[in-house]
């Protein structure tokens, strides 16, 4: 039997208890004394959290292995303290058919340091004109619960309302990239305002994101079915979300770290490290976006880790791949300007980053409390601690990194997955302690 | 001055000033029968075009050749994409060929900005996508100095596709640099978002009715009328072009009205002109008309803008050396009222 006890942690910031795990499930909390064969893991001081779920990341493979890899996309959500990470259907081949989910999922799960839920396209090829085999996919093993065109909005209304209606029987949820395509095409890559209208590039309106928003939550009312909105971006769509969850419709959000901090004006130099669909908004959507988080209007944050290859970021700025890295660091984000100003206490943070993703995204192993009986998927913060991000220290294999030279407090020092620790860096910042069973295969998980 | 030019924002009064003072014994070496003077010798300009162009181009081509820098001119179709070069490699390289300065003309909005970053070279952006178009404004501002001297309080209105105008943008910087109140006028749908707060901010007017300005109680001592793309019709930005015309095009009546006012009232465009659609043949061709003196100044702006980039500071500017300077034209009033 494998045991690993977890000693001295503060469960959710609270008061600090011990863990014992025995063969990936908790199975004592409280003063444990500790069983001669375990493993024990000091984590006096650290807040232990359930370990984070991430409902939307871009892990590149199939096609784009040279900008990140299931594998090295794994060691980044490991590191960033994720214990279960949904990669997003827009890889080549697209994951639009069961087989193409379940080799994901396969991959994912050789791999064994995170849960890789393969996400489904909505539609063949994410053109946005057929739906893409959504039963096959849910009964295959990789078992897809949500289904996304992410990278494109399904645009259509009459194929929303189908797919909404479709997943309904599997419990499925369909994750909307909402950018009306006639109010904000493929050239648009700055937030419309004035920074877009000083730097002459194609804006990408609010009211783009708003608008699509405010349809599909009328078809999930219409259908009685679940939507979820990916990466809210604006003022608006908060106000529509607000309006929607008090009328008992089915809705859900999620909202990126870059979304919570970075803002439009960082576009001023040109630099594609901060081009991202959608767009950086102004400094009161930022504070509208941590208001719904805080008060739950948005469910969830996800980090939206898109991985690119160097040379497709440096292009001309409208001419740059969209998107940045974001699973190594969004616990610090979310940490340094939710936590530490008292916005959010721990317990949120699990809620957050944990308990309402793993729910939206079906996934009945994760998210769970740290109690006798769960998972046990753990993530060890220390909320003292500065980080100062290094663009070139990613385990990701890209390196567009928006938060380089950045300084956040509070950093995630240990994951433990299904009982085995896939991240562990207590000894200082910076120092890696190579992990013998990282790995050795997942076929046990 | 600084090594690039970037954006007009690059550009204090002083160094505004500096360049059009140049510019002027530039001008006076372009009637001589012998254009060409020493300054420039062994140094390489590359004059690289990733979007066409003719009158930038020739006019960036000639003034190296007139400094006798050698000048190289390439071109690459189109913007790069994820399958070609990139537009850093594509720097990199030019730059490793050891050249003094790179005019770039860019599609994308901000490629000059990129490219500075990447090279050691000089950077002087001849125009980057909807952004900025530096040397148009300085030949632009060349020639309203020429007709009206300082600018001072003058009031200049630009009017037409704003949004997609890297000559706007440019121009309301370095007019408001040199102290020119400005009024912009557009529909709505060719307005950039977020005029209300940048106008505001950077102290400019703006306006629907081009009427109500031209009309107004404030004078206008030169209009700038914008080329207007006929493929924004396509894109919703307005119904026709008769209707653009009757709403914001330079027609006979506007100017007859403008003139009555004012006789000195100067007219600009950046060309190429759509004669019968912003402008009409009338005012392009009245003798309020300056379309091309702002050419001919294009040439002389842009040897004074090389000038400044690359020649050392103990390099006499090159009117001051030459043999002749004493016979060249002294008046430029009396030449620019010539035409």
């Amino acid at each position: 039997m494998n045991r690993l006890v977890i000693r001295g942690a503060r469960l959710l910031g609270a008061q600090a208890a011990d863990l014992l795990v025995e063969d990936g499930v908790i199975t004592e909390v409280g003063s444990v004394s500790v069983p001669r064969d375990a493993d024990v893991l000091d984590a006096d001081g650290l807040v232990a959290l359930p370990g984070l779920v991430d409902l939307h990341v871009h892990l590149r493979e199939p096609g784009r292995e040279d900008a990140e890899t299931i594998a090295t996309g794994s060691a980044a959500a490991a590191a960033g303290g994720f214990t279960a990470v949904f990669a997003m259907a827009n890889t080549n081949p697209v994951t639009d058919t069961a087989e193409a989910a379940e080799r994901v999922h396969d991959l994912g799960h050789a791999c064994g340091l995170t849960e890789v839920v393969p996400v489904g396209a909505v539609t063949k090829g994410l053109e946005g004109a057929e739906l893409a085999e959504l039963g096959l996919m849910a009964r295959s093993r990789a078992k897809v619960r949500v289904f996304s065109d992410d990278g494109h909005c399904v645009h259509d209304a009459r194929i929303m309302r189908r797919a909404l209606e479709y997943v309904k029987p599997f419990g499925g949820v369909i994750s909307q990239h909402a950018q009306d395509p006639r109010l904000a095409g493929r050239e648009a890559c700055c937030h419309e305002g004035e920074v877009s209208g000083r730097l002459g590039l194609p804006g990408w309106p609010g009211i783009a994101e708003e608008s699509i928003v405010a349809r599909d939550v009328m078809l999930a009312r219409h259908t009685g079915s679940r939507v979820h909105v990916a990466h809210v971006s604006t003022a608006g769509t908060v106000e529509v979300l607000r309006w929607a969850k008090a009328q008992g419709i089915a809705v859900t959000a999620e909202v990126t770290p870059h979304h919570l901090v970075l803002t439009t004006d960082l576009l001023a130099g040109y630099d594609p490290v901060y081009k991202v669909n959608p767009p950086l908004r102004p400094a009161e959507d930022v504070e509208a976006l941590r208001e719904a988080l805080v008060d739950g209007t948005i469910d969830a944050v996800a980090t939206d880790h898109a991985p690119h290859a160097r040379h497709d970021k440096e292009h001309a700025f409208v001419d740059a791949a969209f998107g940045m890295l974001g699973l190594e660091t969004a616990l610090s984000v979310v940490s340094d300007v939710l936590v530490q100003p008292g916005r959010l206490a721990w317990s949120d943070v699990a809620r957050v980053m944990s308990t309402a993703p793993a729910r939206i995204g079906g996934l009945s192993d994760q998210g769970q409390g740290l109690a006798v009986g769960s998972p046990a998927h753990v993530t060890l913060v220390d909320p003292d601690r500065e980080v100062t991000v290094d663009a070139a220290a990613s385990r990701s294999r890209s390196r567009n990194n928006p938060w380089h030279g950045r300084t956040l407090q509070g950093a995630v020092l240990a994951t433990v997955f299904a009982g085995r620790v896939t991240h562990d860096v207590r000894n200082g910042a910076g120092t890696r302690r190579e992990l013998t069973n990282a790995t050795t295969s997942g076929a046990d998980l | 001055m600084t090594r690039h030019l970037i954006s007009s924002a690059d550009l204090t009064r002083r160094d505004v000033e500096d360049i059009l003072e140049t510019a002027a014994s530039m001008h006076d070496l372009q009637r001589r029968e012998v254009k060409k003077v020493p300054t420039l010798r062994g140094r390489t300009v590359i004059n690289f075009f990733f979007e066409d162009s003719t009158r930038t181009r020739s006019s960036f081509e000639i003034a190296g050749k007139w400094m006798s820098a050698d000048t190289i001119n390439l071109s690459a179709k189109g913007s790069s994409t994820s399958k070609g070069e990139s537009l850093r490699d594509t720097a990199m390289t030019i730059d490793a060929m050891a050249v003094d300065a790179l005019v770039i003309r860019h599609n994308a909005s901000g490629a000059c900005h990129q490219v500075a970053k990447w090279v050691r070279c000089s950077v002087i952006n001849a125009g980057d996508g909807t952004h900025e178009h530096p040397t148009q404004a300085l030949l632009d501002a060349y020639t309203l100095r020429t007709r009206l001297g300082d600018l001072d309080g003058r009031h200049v209105v630009i009017v037409g596709d704003l949004t997609h105008s890297r000559v706007f943008r440019s121009n309301v910087i370095t007019l408001k640099t040199l102290g020119a109140r400005v009024t912009v006028v557009a529909p709505p749908t060719l307005m950039p978002s977020g005029i209300a707060a940048w106008s505001e901010a950077d102290g400019f007017a703006t306006s629907w009715d081009l009427d109500a300005v031209l009309d107004g109680d404030d004078p206008v001592d030169a209009v700038m009328m914008l080329r207007v793309q006929r493929e924004r019709m396509s894109g919703g930005f307005f119904p026709t072009p008769r209707e653009y015309t009757v709403g914001y095009g330079l027609t006979r009546d506007r100017l007859d009205r403008l003139v009555a006012r004012n006789e000195d009232v100067l007219v600009l465009h950046p060309g190429p002109m759509n004669r019968g659609l912003e402008i009409a043949p009338e005012a392009a061709d009245a003798p309020q008309s300056v379309v091309l003196d702002q050419v001919s100044a294009g040439v002389a702006v842009r040897m004074a803008v090389l000038y400044h980039l690359l020649a050392g500071d103990d390099t006499p500017a090159p009117a001051a050396t030459s043999p002749d300077a004493s016979s060249a034209p002294t008046s430029r009033t009396t030449e620019g009222a010539a035409r």
